[in-house]
This record gives structure tokens, sequence and C-alpha cells, in this order.
């Protein structure tokens, strides 16, 4: 192969803010409802100790089979931004909670059948009891469990007594 | 030869054990990449190398060998647990196991200066060079043996997990308290079943009863302490196995006696794991879980 390189295969370097706008942009494999950003996986984006770009991703469950498309995507914003020689770093310290999912991230997933986790109240009574969630499709608060293991590791399936239809629920961790 | 079983638990395999080899990636742009590169718990940046530690790889091999088959086990009942959702959980809970293995191997490899991966760990290692407690190992039997087997087993991972979350080591700090996390969902799961079985019909009862005699026998030896755990504990760098037995003693029989069932004492009691001595029933345990391996070395997708 002789000559310059097509402009393609060398694309602009953007800056590590917009890496991250992209980065946060992937929707996650599980729940393409909401982006990485919203699910709250992302951490740091910068230069590591050796000058090369970092993403930090937090796993949600340490099986999570997504991890592995996860990576792959974010690998591929990073050689799109013009860092081919950027790296993913999975961080387990501080783990990954529900409580990481951005307000925008449960609006999103109650929009589309998803009941968002509850999270404890303030003062750390926990506010998770029969009939806590409510019902994504007609809001009633009469909902109880129904399976512990979902379609997905981080959801569960609870039973509305209001409207008789099961809907998944993303499991507060 | 390919028998129709053969290709359900090459699924099985593909779908869940076989995670650890699933990169995607197109061979276009990504031709000389290897999965060291993709992974994301990768080792070979020098900030992540680390100092090695031979009893550390030892004790973590033994530990992500345990998540590694019972997960293998587990993944078994797909397509054959008694309702769907018990396949979605049974399913669930191994996926959990095999990424509790996937963070401890890679650890190892690190640990061990070898270098090797999480898929060298998994796939290309012979069966004397597994470490398991002959727990993980036990073939499913009926329903009551595997609930009998989560039993004894999560609530051994709950109490283990939460102490190796006070190690002094971040890293493993961090994913001692995740694995924890998982196992008490797990724990619940088994608790569950071993209730609802033994206060069930006397059917159930009877066949709940025979389980925890089935696996009792192979209890012991999660908390067996060998030279290898007692310098590691002695140096403070993990914790020993070995004291925790009197409160897993305590909460197993706890649901086992509330369930209206009996704590089996056996007479004996099974040992060898740790060695890379194995029951009968694991070489075809083994040579399943590495026949893709086998069949496409080094193969990606």
């Amino acid at each position: 192969m002789t000559g310059a390189l097509p402009a393609t295969v060398r694309p602009a370097v953007r800056s590590v803010r917009e890496v991250r706008e992209r980065v946060e942009a992937i929707p996650d494999p599980e729940l393409p409802v909401i982006g990485l950003g919203d699910l709250g996986v992302v951490g740091s984006v910068a230069p590591g100790a050796d000058g090369v770009l970092e993403v930090e991703i937090t796993p949600t469950y340490l099986g999570c089979p997504a991890l592995t498309a996860i990576t792959s995507a974010v690998q591929d914003v990073l050689t799109e931004c013009g860092h081919p020689e950027g790296r993913v770093r999975q961080v387990l310290s501080p783990p990954w909670t529900t409580d990481r999912i951005t307000p925008e991230g449960r609006r999103k997933l109650a929009a589309n059948g998803i009941a968002p986790p509850v999270s404890p109240a303030p003062g750390g009574a926990v506010a998770v009891e029969l009939g806590g969630v409510p019902c994504p499709h007609c809001g009633s608060r009469a909902t109880r469990p129904h399976l512990p293991f979902g379609p997905s590791r981080c959801q569960s399936v609870l039973w509305c007594t209001g409207c008789r239809e099961p809907f998944p629920h993303l499991t507060a961790l | 030869m390919t028998t129709s079983s053969d290709i359900r638990a090459d699924a099985a395999v593909v779908e869940t054990a076989a995670v650890a080899v699933a990169v995607a990636e197109t061979a276009t742009e990504t031709a000389t990449e290897t999965a060291a590169d993709v992974l994301p718990s990768a080792a070979g940046t020098p900030a992540e190398a680390g100092p090695t530690d031979p009893d550390l790889a030892v004790h973590l091999l033994r530990l992500g060998d345990d998540a590694l088959v019972l997960g293998q086990r587990l993944c078994e009942w797909i397509t054959h647990a008694p309702t769907v959702e018990e396949d979605l959980a049974l399913s669930n809970i191994a996926l959990d196991l095999i990424g509790h293995a996937r963070t401890l191997f890679t650890r190892c490899g690190r640990l061990d200066g070898s270098g090797r991966t999480e898929d060298d760990l998994a796939f290309t290692r012979s069966e004397r060079q597994f470490t398991n407690a002959l727990l993980t190992e036990l073939p499913n039997g009926d329903f009551a043996v595997t609930v009998a087997r989560q039993l004894a087993y999560t609530h051994y991972a709950v109490l283990y997990y939460e102490a190796l979350a006070g190690c002094p080591d971040a890293e493993l700090a961090a994913f001692g308290a995740r694995a924890a996390k998982e196992a008490a969902f797990h724990r619940l799961h088994a608790d569950r079943w071993t209730r609802r079985l033994g206060r069930g019909t006397p059917e159930s009862t009877r066949r709940m009863q025979r389980g925890l005699e089935r696996v009792w026998p192979y209890t012991r030896e999660l908390f067996e302490e060998d030279d290898v755990v007692r310098r590691l504990a002695a140096a403070g760098t993990v914790p020993s196995p070995a004291p925790l037995h009197a409160r897993w003693e305590q909460h197993v029989t706890g649901v086992v006696t509330g369930a209206g069932l009996t704590v089996p004492a056996p007479a004996w009691s099974a040992g060898g794991g740790r060695g890379g001595l194995h029951t009968e029933e694991f070489g075809p345990l083994i040579a399943e879980l590495q026949s893709v391996h086998r069949q496409f070395p080094g193969g990606t997708w």
C-alpha cells in the first residue's frame, strides 16, 4: 500500500469531554432504552499514568454478560474519536449500585415498562415493602413480588394486582 | 459424533461458561487484536501487572474453580429445570458464579507470574489441575440434591466473601463485597426452596432430606485449612475459611430445622479436591466445559 491513508482511517482526535459524551450515549445492551451514562456505569474518562486515554467501567454484576459488548462498544468509540490506543478499565470499587441510575434513566426505564429501583428513603428507612413499587403500566401500588429472577440478571418480575399484569423491575442493589 | 444432547450441551456452554471467550469483534477491523486486548479484565498494562504471590494465586484459583465448576453444573439444568422460572433462576445464578470465576482467574494469572488469562485457566487445564472442593462438582441429582448443594455452598460463600471484603488488598476486598451481595441473593433462593420442599408433601420432604444426606459429607472440605491458607491468614493477606464453620453450621441448621428437616451427621468427610483429586463424575464435566475450546483452539466470536 502506498500513499497517504484515507481520511476515514485516521479520524480527528476528539476531546476527552466529547469521548465521555459519546461513551455515555452508548445504549446498554440489555436495557437499550437507557445509555451507559444514565445507567451509572461510566467512571472517569482520563489519561492513565502512561498518557493513554482510559475509560473506567463499573460492572453492574460481576457476571454481567453485557460487559464484553459494552467494552467492545467503548473501544469502538475510542477508535472513532481518534484514540485507537485507548483502554477500557474495569473498576470494582466503589461498587455499582442502583442508586447510580440517574433520574433521567429512571424516567426512561419507567416509560418503557421497566419499574425503576426503589431507593432507600433518606434517613435510612427502606421504602421497599410489598406494594412499594408502582406498576409502570397503570401506576397502581398494589403490586407484589412474582419472580426473583427475571429476563436479565439485574431484573426481577413483579405482579400488579390492579391491572393483573406482570412487569419487570430493576432490583435495588 | 454429535448427538442432539451434545448440541444442547454445547449451546449451554457457549452461552454461559464460555462467555469468557466471547469477544465481539469484526475480523476486518481487529484482525491483529487478541482477546487480551479487548477483555475488560485484560492484564498486561504496566499499572496492572503488580507483584506476584504464589500462595494467593493458589487460593484464588481454588475459589475460582469452586465458582466455575458449580456454575457449569447449574448450567446442566438449562431446559431441564422443573419450571421455566427455575431455568431462569439457576442460569442467572450460574452466570454470577462464572463472573466470580472470571475475576478470580484473571487475578490468579497475574499473581502466579504466568500471565495466563481467564480462558487459559478455564479451558486448558487438565482434570487434575482443577482444585475445586468436591461439593461443587457433585452431580445435580434430582432438584432437591441441587437445592441442598446450593444451600451448603451459598451459606459458605456469603460468609467467606464477606470476610474477604475486609482484606487489605483493595481490589480483592471490592470483589469480596460484591460477590457476597450476589451470593446472598443465591442463598435466599436456596433457603426458600429448602423450606418449600421440606414443608411440602411427604415425597418432597423425603427427597429434600435425602438431598441433604447426599451432599453433607462434602461440606467440611469448604472450610479446610492447609499450609497455603495458614500462611496467607497468618500474614493477614486473606482470611481462612476454617473459623467460619461454626457460624455456617448455625445458619444452615436454622434453615434446615425450620424446614422440618434434620441436619445430617455424616460418619465420613470427603476431601482431596484442593489437591486435584476428583470424583468419577468430574471428567465428563470438564470435557463438556472445554469441548468448544478443544475443537476450535484460540477461537473467538
